[in-house]
């Protein structure tokens, strides 16, 4: 436990020194989100909750990939000497989520500055996207530690990424189209529920299959 | 000519399958009419998909558990068959579609989620393809592999459950409506169909693991 939070610590401290790369996720967001505007104006309910999760997922492919990317061999060694496969693991899935948890709200303050806000139910729809950014940076922490073992990294994270997680972006497209009005529906549970099952199996999974990636 | 009785018995069971599924008598339902048959061909065929993928998945984890290098041969060759049928599922579905739903896609669940099968098992191969060091690739694709089947439980059996669909069985099970089928389909899809794709599947496992093998032996004489 200890360990867990020594290098939650290194990795905050790391963006608050490094912060150029703090920075140019919050421009990648920004920039992003203000040529969707410039594309699009403002759309209706339906293709603004599409885009946002659209854009969701680019930011979470981008601002999790470099967790595992940026280290390089020699440095992972020295984790490996100072901690075990499984705490490095655990603190980069905890890192990641506060990361997906502060760009979903600036993902989506953005989003209502510029496309226009038609959600009627606003603190349901945060809840909801950052449940879901929670279950994005899971998934893409794990792909990034098996894509950095690839070459050509980055093209490598989308092609093993996107199929994977179609399915989990249709259930939180569907699920938070229920914040577009302030009908409650019997299904809104149920589907919560399954992806909070979906998300404690990745996290588990990634905990046992991490340390096979790990040793070289 | 070598072979095991199982080879003969999947022989046996295609040939049958191909008089019996034609001439055998089904029962008249409307819209979908003789077209039923296809049962015998396009459900089995994602039968016998689901059961490669998951001896791929057993032979993946006992890589990872021993580190032979035979168990990521099966594991990719198996994984290949299951790929092959997934195609196969696929195609026969639309052929079916585009009868008895007036066009071969129509974004039903069901057809995305067996898209996404096959597009998450292709990425497992240009993930093999980019690792060049044998024992890492064989590492890194045995991760891969079992966290693709596990994101792939839901897309295939959980998501098609919840969601309403043009495709039979939409509330229940996912594959098709138990009470469609009557006795005579019965004793020709259960014996025949589901058990004669699998072995063919497995038999072209086999043969492409021996062929692997002979040429990893021929590599390390060089």
């Amino acid at each position: 436990m200890k360990k867990i939070i020594a290098l939650l610590r290194k990795d905050l401290l790391l963006e608050f020194r490094q912060q150029y790369s703090l920075y140019g996720i919050l421009l990648y967001v920004a920039s992003t989100v203000f040529v969707l505007y410039l594309a699009m104006g403002q759309p209706e309910d339906h293709v603004w909750n599409g885009l946002f999760w659209m854009i969701q997922l680019f930011i979470c492919v981008n601002g999790v990939a470099k967790s595992f990317l940026q280290e390089n061999r020699g440095r992972m060694l020295y984790y490996y000497s100072l901690s075990g496969a499984r705490d490095f693991m655990l603190s980069k899935l905890l890192f990641n989520t506060l990361l997906m948890a502060l760009l979903s709200v600036l993902c989506w303050l953005l989003f209502g500055l510029l496309l226009g806000n038609p959600v009627s139910n606003g603190w349901r729809f945060l809840g909801i996207s950052i449940f879901g950014g929670f279950g994005l940076s899971l998934v893409f922490t794990f792909l990034s530690a098996i894509a950095a073992r690839a070459q050509q990294n980055a093209a490598m994270m989308a092609i093993l990424g996107f199929p994977l997680i179609i399915t989990q972006l249709l259930m939180l497209m569907k699920l938070s189209n229920t914040a577009f009005s302030q009908v409650v529906q019997d299904s809104l549970l149920q589907m919560i529920l399954l992806l909070a099952a979906l998300d404690a199996g990745v996290v588990v999974l990634a905990l046992i299959l991490f340390p096979f990636l790990w040793k070289d | 000519m070598r072979l095991s009785w199982w080879k003969i018995l999947c022989m046996v069971q295609l040939l049958t399958l191909a008089v019996v599924g034609i001439v055998g008598g089904v029962p008249a339902k409307p819209i979908i009419n003789e077209s039923i048959r296809n049962l015998y061909f396009h459900v089995s065929m994602w039968f016998a998909m689901m059961i490669l993928f998951t001896v791929a998945l057993v032979n993946a984890v006992k890589y990872l558990r021993t580190g032979k290098l035979k168990y990521d041969i099966y594991a990719v060759e198996y994984t290949n068959a299951g790929i092959v049928f997934c195609i196969l599922g696929l195609v026969t579905g639309m052929i079916w579609a585009n009868y008895t739903w007036g066009k071969p896609w129509s974004n039903d669940p069901k057809q995305t989620g067996a898209a996404i099968a096959l597009l998450i098992y292709l990425a497992y191969l240009v993930l093999r393809g980019s690792l060049t060091d044998i024992d890492k690739r064989a590492r890194v694709s045995a991760v891969y592999g079992i966290f693709a089947f596990f994101m792939l439980i839901p897309t295939l059996w959980v998501i098609p459950r919840l969601l309403e669909s043009l495709h039979p069985g939409g509330m229940g099970n996912p594959a098709f409506n138990t009470k469609d089928a009557d006795v005579r389909m019965r004793v020709v899809f259960w014996p025949l169909a589901v058990p004669g794709w699998t072995l063919l599947g497995v038999w072209i496992t086999t043969l492409r693991i021996r062929i692997r093998i002979l040429e990893e032996k021929k590599l390390q004489h060089a």
